[in-house]
């Protein structure tokens, strides 16, 4: 770990400052994702700024929708009475996620920046285009049993990155249509969810269209009617604190056994968190149905592409999808 | 806690883990937590090829850092000893030889330590490490087990060792497997897979003189410890002092002195200073040896009524290039069930690895996996319920040696375990069970491990307070070894457990094996047993002497004790203190020391622990996750010394197994000949939410010709046969039989 500058600002315009002045100084929030990433020598901050003394960890409904600070911890938002009674998805994921230990200490804007768990990107041995862009992407021909089965192009040859967005938290978010406030030394920037994330594209290295220096203060979650018929189902490959093999976050809006509004996001599967608006669009209207599940899983999966090991993917994927459709209607 | 699952049989309330307070208030000192001024701190620097040498290490930056003392390497490294003095040989290490660390430019196996940063702290330590630029010229390496099977031989130190075990077995005739009226075959496949104690294995080493050593190392022998260093350093025995007091776990991967201990050592002749080295979890996969890959070819023939006709069992396990690694795979086929036609092959497979070492049930654990899934499919063939199938294939003498048991009670244990578990309940027919939308399957295995004592002293000091001090050199890696010995102390000798002491983990004590193959109970329990009864002789011979205590002509086998005294008899007079023994004779301790051993009973007899397991899982059929439901496990090992203890022992096994059955595989990418599974996030071991109600029980017969106490070693037989179980219920659960491990849920889908 190299030798590194450490402050701790109060203010968020002194640390949105702090970064500014410094190309490479990073932001530290929990320090779950980000203290390993340094100990494996991925990133060497020359400054830390360390943020949890900024005022941003308030979880408060606003007018038309809910604002959880960049600090909230991902164990506060989960137990929080607003997320609990509106947004009950949310809470889900993120109980789903990590351990008690790491949710008290992982912050909102920590989760949503956490990077993917391909173990070829945090072994320095290995080339790994999302580290070392040009270097090639070790997991296309490499051990690719959790990689992604969409988001990769292949029009101008070889994927760059099949690795795949880690955080559960990110797929609920998806889902639910939120966006990323962020600030930088120019003022506020609102960021669709949908846009937040990238695909690896030509960037590879690039998880987020958010900018160097800026911070995250909040995530807006529009109120909408998903109080009751939602469900995050994960999918891993031991019973608790392992990160998923596939998750789905379904939300639907019913009104007696008819879908008025659907949303489906898959986690595990792509380089960013995956949403099926096309599945979406084939649920509503429907009646709550087995065919109709079933229907939506197959629209899903339409263009999904495996690699040597990632192949049970194809099935899990939309089984899972019927399962947290079925789960989140309330049938079984 | 009140435990509804005690055994309604135990005899006894179980002494409490006489370390247990320190444990758990973090008052226990572990390798890593010795304070020393002046202490200096190694970070390793390891090869990323699998197979080459290297060019140059550049390490100018690394030497003007901050802090640094020191950049080791073979191109500086004060030597070996033991290695010769040969540097840079331009031949690989032959066969058989001990990797070298820091010796010449080769490279083994990724992972490889090549050079070491000392620093004044653990930072600017790790900080040089990344300074440090290692040039590799690559070779072609080999590290796919399967790819490379068919170069699979008889390992080298076999075919000089006619009398080996490991020599190609036929007892009958070897082809009658071809005839037989029913047969199965099948290949079963273990990965690689790694001890992971939760603490990482750590050093401190302080050279005290020229010619004295002291190491803090978490191994599981210290006097193997001492011996090895003493040899690698060709220092005299007792100027090496190795000091083990305290150990989070190790499961086999701290049997061996491995190199990056070496590479401590010579770190602190370097810089002449104390350092410590503490390995990352990344290291933990390359630097202590794991469970080899494995493949296992089975066939099992059978009349239609279940007889076993004939066996055969190849198994071919990985190794090193430089190393042998044999484990015992293919050796219980032979003992474990009557047949009359057995034939056993067992190949190793040199790749460029590191070598391989002994993990919980080595060997045992791998092979009643492939013998006890090979039965169940056997079962499913015949339609016989798989506990009958065992039943009528029971062997009531050891079929391989013809020698009869020397205790053998798994009739009971399957009769315990098959009550307890309900087994009855359970339906013949796969796929027929269900609960809540999940797949319901039982399973059951069989367990055996061999019995293993080896010669171990033990001193015992009576002290003018009544207290007492008892010591032997060996170890406590998590089962509780010192309760144990305590417990047998204070019975033997009528002291209330807290008046007695019980030191281990420190080479200066006497002789005594290290912690491994389930000896310590039956090894250093049996030195312990000798010792307090060697110190209950010496009190009455003392007691005698004193005119009118009523001793004179008292037998020692009449001699009975109770609360620090000495009685004539079980059932008279007031008998006397032992403070007033040691009073009366202006004593101030009473000291005997004894070795106890095993001896012609060994060939008289056949030594087995025998158990089995009894598993029940929940498939779910929409995503391929398996979940354990509840195990019901029974052991025959003789005489339980503390319930407690043993109870955790068997958990912590069937935990063991269901992380070898569901999650733990350290996969290669084998491009790179290098482990891409090198964290906890990527190795699953099994988590609380993983683990159900697992009832324990044993029959606690004492075994009467094994050793004075009766007790056999329970540590191995309760991880061997699990992970059997658990894929015989996936199997009865789903009808799908999943032959390599782990069963992971993309294999059920
Ligand atoms: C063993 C383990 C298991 C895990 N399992 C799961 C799992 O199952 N599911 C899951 O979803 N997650 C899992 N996680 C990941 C965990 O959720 C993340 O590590 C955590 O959410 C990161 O939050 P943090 O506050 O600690 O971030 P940090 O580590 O502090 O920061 C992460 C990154 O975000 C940046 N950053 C942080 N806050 C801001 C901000 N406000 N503005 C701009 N940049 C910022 C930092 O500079 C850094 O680059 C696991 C982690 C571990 C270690």
């Amino acid at each position: 770990m190299k030798p590194f500058h450490y402050l701790r600002p109060t203010t968020v315009k002194d640390a949105i400052n702090a970064l500014a002045s410094a190309p490479n100084a990073r932001f530290i929030a929990g320090g779950t994702n980000l203290i390993d990433l340094m100990k494996r020598g991925l990133v060497a901050p020359e400054k830390l700024v360390d943020i949890n003394s900024l005022p941003l960890k308030k979880i408060e409904q606003k007018a038309g929708f809910v604002r959880i600070g960049a600090l909230a911890l991902n164990s506060s938002v989960a137990d929080h009475t607003i997320i609990a009674a509106k947004h009950p998805l949310l809470a889900q994921a993120l109980k789903a996620g990590a351990s008690g230990q790491l949710r008290n200490m992982a912050t909102m804007g920590g989760n949503l920046l956490q990077r993917t768990r391909c173990p070829y990107f945090y072994d320095t041995a290995f080339p790994c285009n999302k580290r070392n862009p040009g270097s090639g992407c070790s997991a296309l021909e490499g051990i690719n049993r959790l990689h992604a089965i969409f988001g990769f192009s292949e029009k101008t040859g070889p994927p760059t990155c099949i690795a795949v967005n880690p955080s559960d938290l990110n797929v609920a978010l998806s889902a639910l249509d939120a966006t990323v406030v962020v600030q930088n030394t120019q003022g506020e920037r609102r960021i669709p969810f949908a846009d937040f994330h990238r695909l690896p594209g030509d960037r590879p290295d690039r998880d987020t269209t958010l900018e160097a220096g800026e911070l995250i203060v909040a995530v807006d979650i529009p109120d909408a009617p998903f109080a009751r018929n939602v469900h995050y189902f994960k999918v891993r490959d031991r019973a608790s604190y392992a990160f998923g093999l596939v998750s789905v976050a379904a939300a639907l809006d019913l009104d007696n056994n008819r879908i008025k509004t659907a949303r489906l996001a898959l986690g595990g599967v792509a380089h960013k968190p995956w949403r099926l608006f096309e599945a979406e669009k084939m649920l509503v209207g429907q009646p709550v149905s087995e065919t109709a599940f079933r229907q939506a899983a197959e629209v899903a999966m339409r263009d999904a592409k495996a690699f040597e090991h990632n192949a049970y993917k194809l099935k899990l994927a939309p089984n899972s999808i019927r399962q947290a459709l079925t789960l989140a209607a309330g049938i079984s | 806690m009140a435990n509804a699952h005690q055994n309604p049989a135990e005899p006894h309330p179980s002494l409490d883990r006489v370390d247990g307070r320190l444990k758990v208030t973090g008052a226990a000192t572990y390798s890593a937590e010795y304070p020393f001024e002046n202490l200096a701190h190694a970070v390793l620097i390891t090869s990323t090829i699998a197979k080459g040498r290297i060019r140059t290490i550049d390490a100018k930056a690394a030497e003007t850092a901050p802090g640094v003392l020191a950049v080791l390497s073979h191109m500086n490294s004060p030597g070996v000893p033991a290695y010769g003095s040969v540097k840079l040989p331009a031949e690989r290490a032959p066969v058989g030889t001990a990797f070298r660390v820091f010796y010449d430019e080769f490279i083994y196996f990724s992972g490889q330590p090549v050079a070491m940063v000392v620093a004044n702290t653990p930072e600017q330590a790790r900080h040089a490490a990344s300074l440090v630029h290692v040039d590799y010229e690559s070779e072609k390496h080999q590290t796919d087990f399967e790819a490379n099977l068919s170069k699979a031989a008889v390992a080298t130190s076999v075919q000089r060792n006619k009398t080996s075990p490991f020599q190609d077995y036929d007892r009958g005739n070897p082809d009658a497997i071809y005839t037989a009226e029913v047969k199965i075959e099948a290949t079963y496949t273990i990965p690689t897979q790694h001890h992971q104690p939760l603490e990482p294995h750590a050093i401190i080493a302080v050279w005290e003189a020229d010619d004295k050593l002291t190491v803090y190392d978490k191994n599981q022998g210290v006097k193997s410890a001492q011996g090895n260093l003493a040899q690698a350093f060709k220092l005299p025995r007792e100027n090496v002092k190795v000091n083990s007091k305290f150990i989070g776990g190790a499961f086999g991967s701290g049997i061996r002195v491995w190199p990056h201990t070496v590479a401590a050592v010579l770190a602190a002749q370097k810089v002449n200073r104390p350092v410590k080295l503490v390995l990352g979890r990344e290291l933990m996969f390359t630097s202590v040896g794991y469970r080899p890959f494995t493949v296992q070819k089975i066939a099992i023939g059978a009349t239609k009524d279940g007889q076993f006709t004939a066996i055969t069992h190849e198994g071919t396990g990985q190794t090193s290039t430089y190393e042998e690694h044999l484990e015992r795979t293919i050796l219980a086929t032979r003992a474990m069930y009557v047949c009359p036609n057995v034939s056993t092959r067992y190949r190793l497979l040199n790749l460029d690895v590191n070598t391989p070492t002994w993990m919980r049930g080595p060997g045992d654990a791998t092979g009643m996996f492939a013998l006890e899934s090979a039965l169940d499919e056997l079962a499913f063939a015949l339609s016989i319920d798989p506990l009958e199938l065992r039943l009528r294939n029971h062997a009531d003498s050891d079929p391989e040696r013809h020698l009869p048991w020397s205790a053998k009670s798994l009739k009971d244990c399957y009769r315990i375990g098959a009550e307890q578990f309900g087994w009855k309940n359970r339906i013949l027919e796969p796929q027929t069970m269900k609960a809540d939308g999940m797949l319901v399957g039982y399973g059951m295995a069989s367990s055996l491990y061999g019995f293993h004592r080896h010669p171990s002293k033990a001193k015992a000091v009576l002290l003018a307070d009544g207290s007492v001090v008892v010591q032997s050199a060996t170890m406590d890696i998590g089962p509780g070894t010192g309760t144990a010995m305590t417990q047998i102390a204070a019975t033997m000798l009528g002291v209330n457990p807290k008046k007695i002491r019980f030191d281990l983990g420190d080479s200066g004590l006497p002789d005594a094996p290290g912690q491994n193959g389930s000896s310590t109970i039956p090894s250093v329990g049996s030195a312990v047993h000798a010792v307090c009864k060697a110190l209950k002789i010496k009190l009455l011979t003392l007691a005698v002497a004193i005119p009118g205590s009523g001793f004179a002509d008292v037998r020692p086998e009449d001699v009975t004790v109770k609360n620090g005294r000495l009685f004539p008899s079980a059932d008279s007079s007031p008998g006397i203190a032992y403070t007033d023994i040691l009073k009366h004779h202006k004593l101030t301790q009473v000291e005997v020391t004894e070795e106890s051993k095993p001896g012609a009973e060994r060939d008289q007899y056949s030594m087995y622990s025998f158990g089995c397991h009894f598993v029940e899982v929940h498939v779910s059929p929409v995503t391929g996750e398996v979940r354990v439901k509840r195990v019901v496990t029974c052991a025959d090992v003789g005489k339980i010394i503390n319930y407690k203890t043993a109870r955790s022992q068997s958990i912590g096994g069937v935990v063991g197994g269901i992380g070898m059955a569901l999650m733990e595989e350290s996969a290669m990418d084998h491009r790179y000949g290098r482990y891409v599974t090198t964290d906890f996030a990527s190795y699953h071991i099994p988590v609380h939410a993983d683990i159900p109600q697992i009832d324990v029980f044993f029959v606690d017969q004492p075994d009467p010709y094994v050793n004075p106490i009766g007790s056999k070693g329970l540590g191995e037989i309760a991880i061997v046969g699990v992970a059997a179980a658990v894929a015989n219920a996936v199997f009865h659960a789903t009808g799908k039989r999943i032959r390599q491990l782990p069963i992971t849920p993309d294999k059920l889908l």
